[in-house]
């Protein structure tokens, strides 16, 4: 069977079992809608957080980032997975003790005001429409590499679907998706690495063999810092960029991910406090379970590239991959536009080097090099064209296809759900028309969801230039504004109305300031103020680690505003010491 | 009232804040520490090839946040029963 239909069946197949479950995990009322009847177990609940949670930039953008960045891409794997760790010790507990829906809703109620809520729902619908916007995006290029259909009716297909789970079953229904997503993109990851694990290093499990020797007796990452300091490139396994700057950008990751509306909220749909630290356990387990891979497929998939492409020894006539014997997957994704060759020196063969290393470029210019051939390589297929690269079979690919397409459908639902609750509950219900009732509070969210899936595609189509710069922008506003005052509303009984709104508002503006003085005003290029290089940076920090500074700033701001204003009222005093312990949890308060 | 006396809940609290900065010390070290800033002097010890600083960094932390998560439910479990707060 040819891979294009194998593929339509794999798909197909998965789709229909997400609309199977649509239907049988409909919505009858709000808290069902919101928080799926609070009755959804810890493991389940842990595999739909990690569905939510791993997205298509995960499932296809990390591992290209490893395959490419070397040690340096650590900080992803331990910022995105660290966050749990925030996540289950510090605020999931309270804050499932406590009761209600959203995030909002706890800022709004701890800090009784209805400023600080409306700030958190601003930062938290920017937050997660940035993010959505990336994963329009991830649903349409699956859609038009492995369908053959165009881009656009990619994304149409992809909304369609999240629109009838989503709207129809809320968070009920997105949660059972979730979980047989899950199922689908952990094995669609899992396979691929296994088989080329075993081909590299004989050993199945991609932990082991990617510290593993190789068939020639060397270790994998051995064997590849070789393999790429002999082109002129960066050892894999070298630190490129400065500890301090690393160190800054993982726990503005760390700090954002806890703070994340989407993933904070799965929380709240299990059945007792004590299941809340369970399952951010489960779901960190279902994490690391591609998290813990992902490093192996990245530096398997990078030797297995450059190797394809220099056959034989550096500098030798015969050492390169003759262009018209490329493999058929190189032929399938430079139509794509994402991979780029160009014959500089005329040979017919292809040169895979840094020529921006002057030490090397002297070298390659003595073996009649021209420059580096490979004009584009983008680092987004690397998941994807991984496979292929290793010759696996066709239903393997197929499964890849589905798995992304996963991915990417989980997270968009979560992150739609996200903005519909902000929209039908912490606007309109709690802030502006606390009149209505149950009934039209369900219907408000179900035309939130439908409006916030129309932007969502019109973003995906149109998509602004700033696409890829955005997701730095989500977590770091994550981190700075809402973050600290979920721990601050929690751990201190000190800090009051006043405080938090300042500590939000100064560590929100701190962190766009400074992202924005780097990238340009609202990352219009040209407008930035300083250049994007190191050496400019504050303390040498990246714009995107400067969310941990934010975060510091807002600590400290809402501290010393707290100490200088009116303090906490009794009531919500004691309202803070009940949601230290988790007896009463069961008596949440459904409106 | 769910504690028995005003000292009880601040002895419970008091022990749930130490077991957090407990295991937050941990979660730091394993990722900033063995992974980042401490990674020269770990990658004297070698795994894989490279050393246990890229290790920890690339795999190691992870397990251990996870061996964090999964302890501190435990332990918290214990720690609502002893003080007859849970939720069960």
């Amino acid at each position: 069977m040819d891979l294009q239909t194998l593929t339509y069946i794999v798909v197909g197949l998965t789709f229909a079992l997400y609309f199977g479950i649509a239907i049988w995990a409909r919505a009858g009322t709000t808290g069902e809608y919101y928080a799926a009847g609070r009755g959804v177990h810890p493991v389940a609940n842990g595999m739909a957080t990690a569905a939510d949670w791993m997205s298509a930039a995960s499932f296809i953008g990390m591992a290209g980032l490893i395959a490419f960045k070397g040690y340096d891409a650590s900080i992803f794997l331990m910022g995105w997975t660290g966050g749990y760790v925030l996540l289950a010790l510090c605020l999931a507990p309270y804050l499932r003790k406590f009761g209600k829906f959203t995030v909002p809703d706890f800022i709004g109620d701890r800090y009784y005001s209805s400023t600080a809520r409306i700030v958190a729902v601003i930062c938290l619908i920017v937050a997660s429409l940035t993010y959505v916007i990336g994963q329009m995006k991830g649903i349409g290029v699956a859609f038009s590499r492995f369908m053959d259909v165009d881009y656009s009716t990619g994304l149409y297909t992809g909304m369609g679907i999240v629109f009838f789970y989503a709207v129809l079953g809320g968070m009920k229904g997105v949660t059972y998706t979730q979980i047989a997503q899950y199922c689908v993109l952990i094995f669609a990851y899992t396979v691929p690495a296994v088989f080329i694990s075993l081909n590299l290093t004989g050993n199945p499990i991609p932990q082991l063999g990617f510290l593993s020797d190789t068939a020639d007796g060397t270790p994998l990452l051995v064997k590849l810092d070789q393999t790429l300091v002999d082109l002129g490139f960066a050892e894999y396994t070298a630190q490129k960029g400065g500890s301090f700057n690393m160190l800054m950008y993982t726990l503005s990751l760390m700090m954002g991910t806890a703070g994340l509306q989407h993933v904070i909220i799965r929380f709240f749909t299990v059945p007792k406090v004590s299941d809340a630290r369970t399952s951010a356990g489960w779901a960190l387990l279902f994490i690391a379970i591609l998290y813990t891979t992902a490093p192996a497929v990245g530096s398997m998939a990078r030797l297995n590239l450059t190797n394809t492409i220099q056959s034989g020894p550096v500098g030798s006539a015969e050492g390169n991959l003759v262009y018209a014997e490329r493999p058929d997957w190189f032929k399938n994704w430079e139509t794509t536009g994402l991979l780029q060759f160009e014959d500089k020196n005329g040979d017919g063969r292809i040169q895979y080097y840094d020529d921006t290393n002057p030490e090397f470029a002297a070298k390659a210019e003595s073996f009649g090099w021209k420059g580096n051939e490979m004009v584009k390589v983008d680092r987004d297929i690397m998941v994807l064209a991984n496979p292929e690269i290793a010759n696996l079979p066709n239903w393997v690919i197929a499964l890849v296809a589905a798995g992304g397409l996963a991915a990417a459908l989980s997270t968009a639902a979560g992150l739609l759900l996200a903005i519909s609750t902000a929209i039908s509950h912490d606007l309109l219900k709690r802030t502006f028309m606390p009149d209505i009732g149950e009934k039209q509070e369900l219907m408000a969210a179900r035309i939130a969801m439908a409006g916030a899936i129309l932007v969502a595609g019109y973003l995906g189509l149109n998509p602004p230039g700033f696409a890829a710069q955005v997701v730095a922008l989500a977590f770091g506003l994550a981190a700075s504004s809402i973050f600290p005052v979920l721990m601050m509303g929690i751990f201190s009984t000190k800090v009051n109305n006043t405080g938090a709104v300042a500590g939000m508002l100064v560590g929100l503006v701190s962190t766009l300031v400074y992202i924005f003085t780097y990238k340009g005003w609202f990352f219009v290029t040209g407008t930035n103020m300083l250049p994007n290089t190191p050496d400019n940076w504050f303390l040498g920090i990246a714009p995107e680690a400067f969310g941990a500074m934010g975060a510091l700033l807002n600590f400290v701001v809402a501290f010393v505003v707290s100490n200088m204003t009116a303090p906490v009222p009794d009531d919500i005093r004691h309202m803070v010491e009940d949601i230290r312990f988790p007896k009463g949890a069961g008596e949440a308060q459904d409106h | 009232m769910a504690f028995q006396s005003e000292e009880d809940k601040k002895a419970y609290w008091r022990k749930n804040l130490n077991l957090m900065f407990s295991l937050l010390v941990i979660w730091a070290l394993v990722s900033y520490g063995f992974g980042i800033l401490l990674r020269p002097v770990m990658d004297a010890i070698p795994v894989g090839g490279v050393g246990l600083g890229f290790w920890f960094a690339q795999q190691g932390s992870i397990y251990v946040f996870l061996a964090i998560v999964a302890f501190y439910a435990k332990k918290m479990r214990a720690l609502d029963r002893e003080f007859g707060v849970d939720d069960d």
